[in-house]
């Protein structure tokens, strides 16, 4: 990241293909083992169009996406995040961010994710940027 | 009411006792983590890049705070757990679906390899009830702490919504459905099968079937016979009043007295309740409802 940030920078947007293998795994490598997360079958019983993400995997998502783009020695200090609707296996979510406050190396940015139904995840995430940059 | 008491019971027991995670925060599951997240920031995975980097050594991602703790493919939830408390209480109530809707989650520090965390929750409130997209239902909102020893690394609101699921679509045929017995389920699984059966005691039927033959005999086992379909009315009447689902009014239902010589109650199709007569020729005719269920009915025959 080479360019000032300010209040109002907009972070390059980042785009995920939920496959089933991405819902799947990503349910599996947050220890989340509720079948909507991994079985279709039980997934449509419970009314769901398919299986879902979870959301611990859309924390891990927001904070990929942040630190994609403050860089690897960005600290998080927090990440706070709302569900909209859900993000279906086959449906793609694209992350959008932009920075809302800034006191020296530590900002907010606020997330939206959205999917083919709408907002999916919204929320903020809290760090400080790696030194030398302010 | 029931439900803010119950709620404010749980809430005054403060915090559950520390539960202790299945594993240290580790390189495996990290890198299981990073991977299926596609997370690939090099501070989590590259001990060289890590040992320069601002954290002196690998950490685990923030966002895995929770993932320590969970609790498994077969893991069970504490006794004294607030959600699984509060939880059990909307269920009784009926709002026995669930869905996470917040998780604000605030890092004290990076965990390192070799850190064992522990989690308390505590019940912060229920709020409710409320009209949701996915129908009425609380949102019930618990803090958890996560510690390494005594010193507190990060904490989480975690809110979810328990909601009652609106009723399941009416099937597109709706009817008033028969309740099928042990000593019915015979006659509706011939129905299914295009046959009208009627139930046999030795050499004796009976309709509507029973439990037993009509002279009482308790060691006779029923069998039945497929009817030939074909009767007489033997009377009927005209329904004009209450509405019946799936039923345009009036309607008439036949009594019909078959060839075998009992008698069957069925709607008769079609039929004009000004025409209808007593020892009108009808026959079977089978109504396909759903997988489960077929009625049977009569129709005229000219």
């Amino acid at each position: 990241m080479s360019t000032p940030v300010d209040v109002g920078t907009e972070l390059p947007p980042l785009t995920i293909e939920a496959t089933p293998t991405f819902v799947v795994s990503t349910a599996l490598a947050t220890r989340d083992f509720q079948d909507v997360h991994h079985d279709r079958d039980s997934a449509v019983a419970r009314g769901s169009k398919d299986i879902f993400v979870n959301i611990l995997t859309d924390t891990g998502l927001v904070q990929r996406f942040v630190t994609g783009w403050a860089g690897p020695e960005a600290l998080v200090r927090s990440i706070k995040i709302r569900l909209g609707v859900p993000l279906y296996a086959y449906d793609t979510l694209t992350l959008s961010g932009r920075v809302i406050e800034k006191t020296g190396a530590d900002v907010v940015v606020e997330v939206t994710g959205t999917d083919g139904l709408g907002a999916h995840v919204t929320g903020t995430v809290e760090l400080t940027l790696p030194g030398g940059i302010s | 009411m029931k439900i803010e008491e119950a709620a404010e019971k749980i809430a005054a027991q403060g915090e559950s006792a520390p539960r202790l995670a299945r594993d240290p925060v580790n390189q495996a599951m990290v890198n299981n983590w990073v991977e299926a997240i596609g997370d690939t920031n090099p501070v989590y995975t590259d001990a060289g890049f890590a040992r320069g980097s601002v954290h002196g050594g690998l950490v685990a991602p923030p966002a895995m705070a929770q993932v320590w703790t969970m609790n498994g493919l077969h893991g069970t939830r504490a006794d004294d757990d607030p959600l699984a408390a509060m939880m059990a209480h909307l269920d009784a109530e009926g709002f026995t679906s669930v869905v996470a809707t917040n998780s604000e989650q605030t890092y004290h520090r990076y965990l390192r390899p070799g850190d064992h965390v522990s989690a308390t929750t505590k019940l912060e409130g229920v709020a409710g009830p409320k009209k949701t997209a996915l129908g009425e239902g609380w949102f019930v909102t618990t803090r958890t702490t996560w510690y390494v020893g005594e010193e507190p690394v990060s904490d989480m609101v975690f809110r979810v919504l328990k909601f009652r699921p609106p009723a399941a679509e009416p099937p597109s045929l709706q009817v008033l459905r028969p309740v099928i017995s042990k000593d019915t389920e015979f006659f509706w699984a011939g129905t299914r099968a295009g046959e009208l059966r009627i139930q046999r005691w030795g050499e004796t039927l009976r309709h509507p079937p029973g439990p037993m033959p009509p002279d009482g005999d308790l060691d006779l086992v029923p069998g039945y016979v497929v009817a030939s379909g074909r009767g007489r009315v033997y009377s009927y009447v005209v329904h004009h009043h209450p509405p019946v689902p799936g039923k345009e009014l009036p309607f008439v239902v036949a009594l019909v007295e078959l060839e075998e010589g009992v008698r069957v109650l069925g709607e008769l199709l079609g039929a004009d309740p000004e025409t209808v007569r007593i020892g009108q020729s009808v026959e079977v005719a089978f109504l396909r409802i759903d997988e489960e269920l077929t009625l049977p009915a009569w129709r005229a025959v000219s």
